[in-house]
Parts: structure tokens; sequence; C-alpha cells
């Protein structure tokens, strides 16, 4: 019914899609509270790295999963410190977390380089196992970050539109006046926001190490870190639409694996490019229309002076 | 210098001087964390840079940074958000290859002014892109350069993987060595190239053309208010485009200057980050042409201090990140609701 | 129900309010009139517990009440609708409200809140959709949305600052008709605004303030428009200056749009097919609700706004794709209301804001002929009469009125000859707001022709040889010098009646 490459590139997508899918979540949740982390891409390394070293360190991955999940809270809640707290510029505050995460990342992950881990288990439910194109591939051979992808996002959709705490949230991002006038805080709001959304972020790096590829290397996040904010607004800072985008970027890095190994001549590189060329792409249809996607309060430093 | 002119410019100087102690003190507690010895570390990195060839190496580090700081903050002075240097240094180093390896040999004295002309105009066109959509109100340039920025090295590295593939080289992918003539000169048998002339030029043009000229004050007054300057008649979509497409070609000429004066060919990982190390040097020096000089310095120092730690102690290169890091940290920190 | 007891604040060296007694009382519209910096808004925050006052007290029910912030204010039952709304637009209505709510559950109840939303909005003549986005709400409607807000926060005490501001007169009609029902439900409304009119239509209580004092105090039925008039602005009155006749003759016309149209995008308004002459020496009025399509209009003269359709004459050639420099440079200039935000730039000095926007006349090479320039606005300070600041001093450290100052002495210094002002004494205190209109006659009678955008229609009548009424876009009414009544131009301007005399 499906050709194997269709497999492998659904499969893939699915894989590899995982860890964008988390990032993109956990910088939609700040986004929408009026915060651009521009330094996700440091978060994931620093999840991604210290997942893997305490896995190696104790042999266990859940603990690092664990550890992973509060390193990317903790790197979130210094952002939030600066960004905040001391009001400092979002886009170099960004920048910064980002060389911080290359580095702190590099430190701890370089008495790991090369260790054996044990990974995160897979599973793979009977009946689905039974079907004769399910068996051949590694679809839904899944570990539980993937398994909980689509709950998680139906969790954050629904926490952001349809809880007290989720309408505050976006009220801040929309208009902190107005948030404040309400008798809200919104730095404590933005803080949460940052906190839950560093976990995710932490998640989506340790979903790298401990289950794509069960090793560690510098910058192995390889730019997601930027995919998954292009995500963020090709999915107009909605969750559920994040999931689609999630499978189409993910997709894209597949085919181009698949691709590859097929010996195809298709340029691996020019299949790189498709989530930034889609994402300008889908920025220019949408035109001046797209600012009223956006959270009005990313408008200040995001924007510039637009 | 009379006392009371004295103390403005101590002041600073004081400032800057408590920063960059207090990023030390915490770079050294986390080295000192890792199980390594922060004062062997500073003694050597000094050391290596004590001598005269290692003062050149922080000049050949410099220059690329110059460049890119001047690609943000020429667009900066209107208000414009760059944080493409990356990609619009690849698309001039791309662009300057283009033109070392297409056209027919020619002596150097026109080879290196047409190869640099090729380098500008790679990263002016691709920050023209973006321009031309903000200026048209599509895209916000923020978000562009910065999507643009992983678009270019993809194209780098096809060209080197493709039709530029150099045959019988080793296990590095890159393009065939460039004509001499199109190679920049270097001085007294450093690294030193001639790519630091064009950034020390290019910063002051970049001064005299924001501090001086007609054209900076109607930049300066596109930056204050975008509204009044169009009111008054300014034609702002054009100085948006323009000076986006200038800062571009600043970087490209960074790009152009790293491929044909310190590697010879073009290669994938032309830039360690050059691209966003350049923003936050233009930020910190608050767009200030002394101060980028001062900043680049500076970067050019830790950098440099980051290689001299890999190879004596044994830490990864990417590790001096943190130090960087720091002294963004603290000077973010400290600057209450500075915006920009 | 509230009493403010001898409430005095001081800014500065400004005393804003001088030991002023008030009551409201439930079921009552309580109007507080007072002209612009008579000390209405700082008691408004004061009671709303924006800030504290420097001597007196609030008395809520008999009982002092501790009023450190708006939220203790909200938390006693008072609500505030300001001029400018506390909305977020890209919210629907009923998230707006429920931001507000007091008792909001952790998970919302998007019906139960839609539902009280319209039984509160039926009862008192708020109707709006609960699921609308705010942002696709006319300004009317927002100004429900906030009032709901209130209503469902359990506010008993409703202030409204200066709430027909942004209304067309029969926007203004519902309104009162919300209050009178909130007045029947034993709600009381502190009503602060400037127009006369308003006041004597739906007030039951009238306190007139001036200069930060209580001048007067008026129960139910005492009030007469004269009285209020002379207690307002006190003995010397503030009676507009005998309208002075245009210069006759000189009817060449400086600017025409044929037939033009300019298409507006998103909030916006259209032009459509605009005819309009401006002659020289004469003041043109423009009349309209906020919204009507003035700013448009006056761009699309301007050079800033495209023309979608038709053409744009100027001294009788075709200027349909002059830029705004050339425009400029044949002598068109611009008065706007807020210099700081549309014709100044913040962070530059007096003497570079001057050079902005003059165009070739300055240049010397690449950079600015600073003498030349300097020579030419000390000669415009000086023909206006005006002092010139120090041209190194940051623009954004004038005061208001000095910095509108400065703009029009840049305007001038090349004596245009068409100026185009929009809303030019808005936020202007009655002093400075005299003198520009008073420069804009001069600069007529010197030959000029002014456009004169404005939503005083007493000011118009001051001004105005002739006057266009604008709505919706398009052009509905012309009349000459003192031939028309308030009325008629009013209803005009809300589209209630035909086309006249166009």
């Amino acid at each position: 019914m499906m050709t194997p490459l269709a497999l492998g590139v659904l499969a893939g997508a699915v894989l590899s899609g995982t860890s964008l899918l988390y990032a993109t979540l956990g910088e939609t949740l700040v986004e929408r509270s009026g915060i651009v982390n521009l330094g996700l891409e440091g978060v994931l390394l620093m999840g991604a790295s210290v997942g893997f070293s305490v896995t190696a360190v104790t042999g266990n991955p859940w603990i690092g999963l664990a550890a992973a999940a509060l390193t990317g809270g903790l790197a979130n809640a210094l952002f939030g410190w600066l960004v905040v707290l001391r009001k400092a510029n979002q886009l170099a505050s960004g920048l910064a977390m980002m060389f911080f995460g290359f580095g702190l990342s590099a430190l701890v992950g370089a008495p790991h380089v090369g260790a054996v881990i044990v990974g995160l288990p897979k599973w793979r439910p009977a009946w689905l196992a039974a079907l004769p194109w399910v068996s051949a591939s590694t679809l839904f051979n899944y570990d539980l970050l993937t398994w909980l992808a689509l709950p998680v996002a139906l969790l954050v959709w629904w926490v952001l539109f349809k809880t007290r705490w989720g309408l505050g949230v976006r009220a801040v991002g929309e208009s902190p006046g107005a948030a404040y006038a309400s008798g809200r805080n919104p730095a404590v709001l933005q803080f949460q926001a940052l906190g839950f959304g560093g976990v995710l972020a932490g998640l989506a790096g340790a979903h790298l190490s401990l289950s794509l590829t069960l090793t560690w290397a510098e910058y192995m996040t390889a730019g997601r870190g930027f995919i998954a904010i292009a995500l963020v607004i090709f999915s107009k800072w909605n969750p559920l639409r994040a999931v689609a985008g999630a499978l189409l970027f993910g997709g894209a890095e597949a085919l181009q694996l698949q691709l590859q190994a097929r010996g195809s001549l298709i340029s691996p590189f020019i299949l790189d490019m498709m989530p930034y060329v889609l994402t300008l792409l889908v920025l220019l249809a949408w035109g001046g229309s797209r600012r009223l996607a956006a959270p009005a309060g990313l408008g200040r430093t995001f924007f510039g002076s637009e | 210098m009379s006392e009371t002119a004295l103390r403005p410019i101590l002041r600073p100087i004081l400032r800057h001087t408590l920063v960059a102690g207090a990023a030390l003190a915490l770079f050294s507690a986390i080295l000192l964390v890792a199980g390594k010895n922060p004062l062997q570390a500073a003694a050597d990195s000094f050391r290596s840079m004590a001598s005269v060839y290692g003062f050149s190496e922080l000049l050949v580090r410099m220059t690329p940074l110059i460049l890119t700081a001047v690609a943000v903050a020429l667009p900066s002075r209107l208000g414009l958000i760059n944080v493409g240097g990356e990609g619009q240094l690849y698309m001039g180093a791309w662009m300057a290859t283009a033109g070392a390896l297409w056209f027919p040999p020619l002596p150097r004295w026109a080879m290196l002014p047409l190869v640099a002309a090729m380098g500008f105009l790679g990263g002016a066109l691709w920050a023209a892109i973006p321009g031309i959509l903000r200026a048209a109100k599509l895209v916000n340039e923020t978000i562009a350069t910065l999507l643009l920025n992983y678009v270019a090295p993809l194209i780098v590295s096809y060209s080197i993987f493709g039709p530029w593939k150099a045959l019988g080289s080793s296990a590095y992918p890159e393009s065939p060595a460039y004509p001499d003539a199109a190679l920049l000169p270097t001085f007294f048998e450093t690294r030193v190239h001639g790519g630091l002339i064009l950034a020390l030029l290019a910063l002051l043009a970049y001064w005299l053309l924001v501090d001086k000229t007609r054209w900076g004050l109607q930049m300066r007054a596109i930056g204050g208010n975008a509204e009044a300057a169009q009111r008054l008649g300014i034609p702002v979509a054009m100085f948006l485009v323009a000076a986006l497409a200038l800062g571009g070609g600043m970087a490209g000429l960074a790009g152009m200057g790293e491929a044909m004066g310190v590697h010879g060919r073009l290669r994938q990982g032309l830039s360690p980050g050059f691209g966003f190390t350049g923003f936050l040097i233009a930020w910190l020096a608050g767009g200030r042409p002394l101060g980028i000089l001062f900043m680049a310095f500076l970067f050019a120092i830790i950098t440099a201090a980051g290689d001299t730690l890999q190879i004596t102690q044994g830490l990864p290169f990417s590790v001096v990140n943190i130090l960087l890091a720091m002294i963004l940290f603290i000077v973010l920190a400290r600057r209450p609701g500075a915006s920009r | 129900m509230l009493t403010v007891r001898r409430v005095s604040k001081r800014y500065g060296s400004v005393l804003a309010n001088d030991g002023i007694d008030l009551t409201l009382n439930a079921g009552e519209v309580h109007a507080l009139l007072g002209e612009n910096g008579a000390g209405k808004s700082t008691l408004s925050k004061i009671i709303y517990g924006y800030t504290r006052p420097d001597a007196g007290e609030i008395l809520l029910g008999g009982e002092p009440a501790r009023l450190r912030s708006p939220r203790d204010a909200r938390a006693l039952g008072i609500g505030m609708v300001f001029q400018n709304f506390m909305l977020i637009p890209a919210l629907s209505v009923l998230e707006n409200v429920a931001l507000f709510l007091k008792d909001l559950p952790l998970v919302l109840d998007q019906e139960g809140i839609a539902g009280r939303i319209r039984a509160i909005g039926g009862r008192f003549g708020l109707q709006v959709d609960p699921h609308a986005l705010v942002r696709q709400l006319s300004v009317g409607d927002r100004q429900k949305v906030e009032i709901l807000k209130l209503l469902l926060a359990e506010a008993r005490i409703l202030i409204f600052d200066e709430p027909t501001k942004v209304l067309a007169p029969h926007e203004v009609e519902g309104l009162f008709q919300v209050f009178a029902a909130l007045k029947a439900e034993g709600y009381a409304i502190l009503f602060i605004t400037h127009k006369l009119r308003e006041v004597v239509a739906c007030a039951d209580r009238i306190t007139v303030l001036r200069q930060g004092r209580v001048a007067g105090g008026f129960g139910p039925g005492e009030a007469q428009v004269g009285t209020l008039v002379k207690m307002m602005f006190g003995e010397s009155g503030g009676e507009a200056p005998a309208a002075t006749a245009p210069v006759g003759g000189g009817t060449r016309p400086i600017l025409e749009l044929r037939g033009a149209s300019a298409r507006g995008a998103g909030s916006e308004t259209t032009l459509q097919g605009l005819n309009l002459t401006i002659h020289e020496g004469e003041v043109l009025g423009l009349a309209g609700v906020s919204g009507s399509g003035q700013k448009e209009l006056g761009d699309l003269i301007l050079g800033l706004r495209p023309l979608t359709g038709g053409s744009r004459w100027f001294r009788g050639e075709d200027a349909s794709s002059w830029s705004i420099a050339r425009l400029r440079e044949r002598g068109v200039a611009f008065v706007p209301e807020d210099a700081l935000a549309m014709a100044a730039v913040p962070g530059m000095s007096v003497r570079e804001n001057l050079s902005l926007g003059t165009g070739a006349v300055y240049r010397r090479g690449l950079a600015v002929d600073w003498r030349a320039l300097e020579a030419a606005m000390g000669a415009s300070f000086e023909a206006l009469a005006f002092p010139m600041p120090p041209l190194d001093s940051p623009i954004a450290a004038l005061s208001g009125g000095n910095l509108q100052r400065v703009v029009i002495a840049r305007e001038m210094a090349h004596g245009p000859s068409l100026i185009i002002a929009l809303y030019p004494t808005r936020g202007l205190d009655a002093r400075s707001a005299a003198s520009v209109r008073d420069l804009l006659r001069r600069a007529r009678d010197g030959g000029a022709g002014v456009l004169f955008i404005s939503e005083d229609l007493e000011e118009l009548a001051e001004m105005s040889d002739r006057l266009l009424v604008l709505f919706q876009g398009a052009l509905v009414g012309e009349f000459p010098r003192g031939s028309w009544r308030l009325e008629d131009v009013g209803r005009l301007m809300t589209g209630s009646e035909e086309v006249a005399g166009v």
C-alpha cells in the first residue's frame, strides 16, 4: 500500500519531528507570553548534553530525561531573569543564551563523548505491529516522548485557550498593561510560561541524545532551535498547527536522509533549506496580515520599529 | 587633559573593567568546578598572546568581527535589526569565490578589487532581500535575516559538494584553491591579511556616513521616528533597503576576507558564528565605531584564549563561549530597561 | 455613596486639585465639568486609586476608603472607563471580560460567561456579540465592552472619563440611554467631560471645576448653560473671538482633488471619488467624526498616501504622482496634532530637527549647511514672534507647546502656500490653541490656503471660510461661512441626512 520510501519518510518524520515539536511547543508558550527566546538552540543543546551525561553517569535514561527537563527549565529561568526582571534586550539576551548553551553543553558533555548509553526504551503495541506495512518499518516503535507528543500538544493548546492561566498568559503577551489592570502580575505569568517552556525545550534536547541518536556531539542540534522558532511563526503560535508543521519539517529532513540512502541525486542541502524557505514563503503569503496572528507584545522586540 | 575632562573617560573604562573582572571571576568558578585551573589557563592564554605572532593572530580574528559588527550597526541607525550576518558573510564568500573561479585570470591589482566587489555584492544582495521585504511591509527583517542565515551556508555547501568540488581533495570538502591573484596579501610573515585594511576602512566609512553626511542624518531620523521621517519627505523605503544592503555588503566583505585572506579556498564552516558575534559586538558598543573596535579586540582575545584552552587544558574550544556569555549576561543585567 | 472630602493634589508647581468636595449618590448621574486642565482627570485618578491625594480623604458609604491602587478601588466596587480602552484587540469580547472577572474558575466556562454578557447587555442596552473579536468592533461597541467588564466585575460606582470624545452623536444618545438604565438600577455614575450640552442633557447633579477648585455645584434641574459657561471660564469668559472675514478676491485654486480615491487598509477609511478645491487666502474647514477619513484625506494631499483613482492638482499642475518631498518643495506644509509623534524625531536636537524636511535647500556637498539653516530658521522664529529654544537641546526635552512652535516655525520658514493642519490644537491649553488658530489665520491673510481639520465644531465655526463635511470617506456637505448650524452639520457627520450643497 505504502511504498518503502513513503513509509520511511513518515517514520522518520515522526522521529525527527518529536524533538522539533517539543521545542516548538515550548517556544510557543514563551512567545505567547510576549517573549522571544532566540537562544532556544542553546537550551536544546544544554538539554541534550545534560541528558546524555547524566544517563552516562547513572546508567538510567529516565534520570537523564528528568535532569534535561530541569536544565531546560533553569535555563529559561535564567533567560527570564535577564529579560523580565532586568528588562534586558530580548534579542541580545537570546543570542547570549545561545552562546552560553554552546559552551556549557560542550563543557558538560566533553567527558562523555563517545560513551555508550542505554537510551529511552521504545515499544510498539502488538496489534499495530501485526499490520504488514508497519512491522517492516520503524513506524509506531516509539519512546515515551514520541508517544506523548500529540497529547502534550493538545494539553498545551487546551491550557492556553481553555484555562484561566492560559488566558492570563495570552493577555500578557498581547498587552501587559491590560493584564496588570486586571490584577495579574505579568512578570509572574511570564516566568511561569518560561518555566514550562523551558522544561519542554529540555525534553526536546534530551530526545535528540537519548533516543534519536544515542550520542553527544557539540552543536548536535544543528540549527533545530532556529527551525523551531521558524515553526512557531509558521504555525501561527498555535500548538495544534505546530504538530502539522513539525511533521512537515521533520519530514523534509527524513526525506533527505532517505534520498541520500538511496543514492539520489537531489542534493541534501536543498532539502535542508526547506524549513527556512517554506517559512519565509508562508510569511510572504500572509503579507501584512501576519501581524494579526502574532501576540502583540512580541512587537516591541521582535518586530523592532514596525 | 584637565581633571574634569578625564573623569568622563575614566568612568566607562572603570565600568568596562569591572564587567570584565566579574565575568572572568564567574568563568573561573565554572572552570574550577570542571576541575581545571583557571590561573594556569589565564597564564597560558596570556603567554600565547604576548608574542608578535600571538598579537597578529588577534588581528586576524578581529578582522571579520569588525565587519560583521558594522553590518549590524549601520542598519541599526535606522531601527533595523540585522541578525543575518552569518548568511551575508557566507554569500559574500560565495560570490567572491564565483568571481575568483569564473573570471579569466587577471593581474592582482585588477583581481583583488573585483573579488572584493563581488564579496560586497554577495552580502549586499543577500541582505537586500529582507530589506525589500521589510520596505514592502511584508516580512519583518529580524525574522527574514534570521531565516536566510541558514540558507546561505547550505548554498555554499551545495556548491562545494557540487559544481565547485575540488578534485582529489582531502577529507574536507572544499573548492579549488583560488588563483594567487585573488588572494589577499598578508603582512610580515603573519596571517594578518588585507582584509584588516578593508575592515578599518569600512569602520571609518561607517562613522563618516552616519555622523557627517546628510544621508546619515536622514537615516538617524528614520531610526528615531520613521513616520515623521516619511512625512518630512525622506524616502524611507529606499533608505531601508540601502541600509540593509550596505550592512550586508560589509558582512560579505568579511566572508570574502576569510575566504581570500585566511583559507585560500571556499570551505564549510567558514564562520564560527562571526555574524552573531558581530551582532553582540555592535550591541555592546551601542553602534559606536570606537566601541566596535574595542569590543572586536576584546572578543578576539577571548576566542584566542579559547584556542589556547583547548590545547593546554584539554577543554573544548566551545567552552570559551561561556565566558562570552558571562560578559553579556553581566552587561545585559546591568542596563535596566535599555532597549536595542 | 461616595464622598470626596477636601482632596488636594499637587504636581510640582501646579496645584491640580485644591480642597475639592464632591458627593456621588446611588442612582444618579453626576457630571464633573471643566475645561482642559481644570483638574478633572487628576481627581478621577485619585478616586480610582491611581494616585494618592496629598490631603483629604475619600469616604465610601460613610467610611474612609483605603485606595492604594486600582485593585483596591475595584475591590470596593469602583470602576473606571478610560479614554483609551484597556482592551485586547486580538481576544474576543468574552475573553476580555473574563480577564477582569472576580470569580473566574480555573477552567474557563465560556458559555456561562457568554450568557452573562448577553443578559447584562440586554438589561442595560449594551448588546455585543460575546464571541466577536474586539478588533472587529467599532469604537462605540468597544466602549460597551469596557462598561460590561465593569458591570460583570460588580462595580457599583462607574467613572466615565470623556466617554463621548470618540462617539458619533447618535452613539452619544445611546450612551445616555445606558446611563439612564444604570441609574434606574441604583448605580452611581461620575461623568467627566468638558462638553456643556451633554451635561445639561443627561446629568442630575453637576460639579464645575476651574483651575483645580470647585467653582460651583448644581442639583437636579438647577443648571443653566449661561451660568455654567461663566463658572467654567470665569468672568473673562470663553467667548470665541469674532470670526474674521476672509481676504476678498484671490480665488485661485492651490490644490484640487478630482475624483480622488485612496484605498484604506485594515481599519483605515477608504476615500471614494473626492472632489475638493482649496483656494489661496482661504481656510477650508473639514468636519467629521473621528474615523471618517480625515487623516487619510490629509495624507492623500500631502502625498503620503497614493491615489488609487482620480487626480491631484497643485497650482494647475498634475501632481498626482509627486513625492512627499516634491510637494514640500513646492510649498506644502503640515501642522499635526502630536508634533513629537508625527513631525519630530525625539532622539535628535532642535537644530537637527529643523534641518529635516527642508529638502535640498541647505545642502552643502554631502553635509548640511548649518549656518544657512540657522539663519533662515532664526528669521522664521522671529517672524512668528516665537522664542527660539537653544538649538542643541534635545527636542524631547521641550514642552508640548514649545515643540509645536518649533515644528510650526520650521513649516512656515519657506512661506508655504498650502498648510494642512490636522487637529492642530488638540491637547493644547487654551492660550496655545488660540495662538495656533491666530497663526493660521495670518497665514491665510498672507495668501496661503489652509485645510483645517478639527473635531471641534465651535472651532471650525470660528475658523472656516468654507466648511466641508466628511463622512465615511465621502464629502457630504459644503457650507460657506455663517450659513450652517451645529445640528445640521452634526447630522451630516453621522450620515443621518442626505448630501447637501456639494
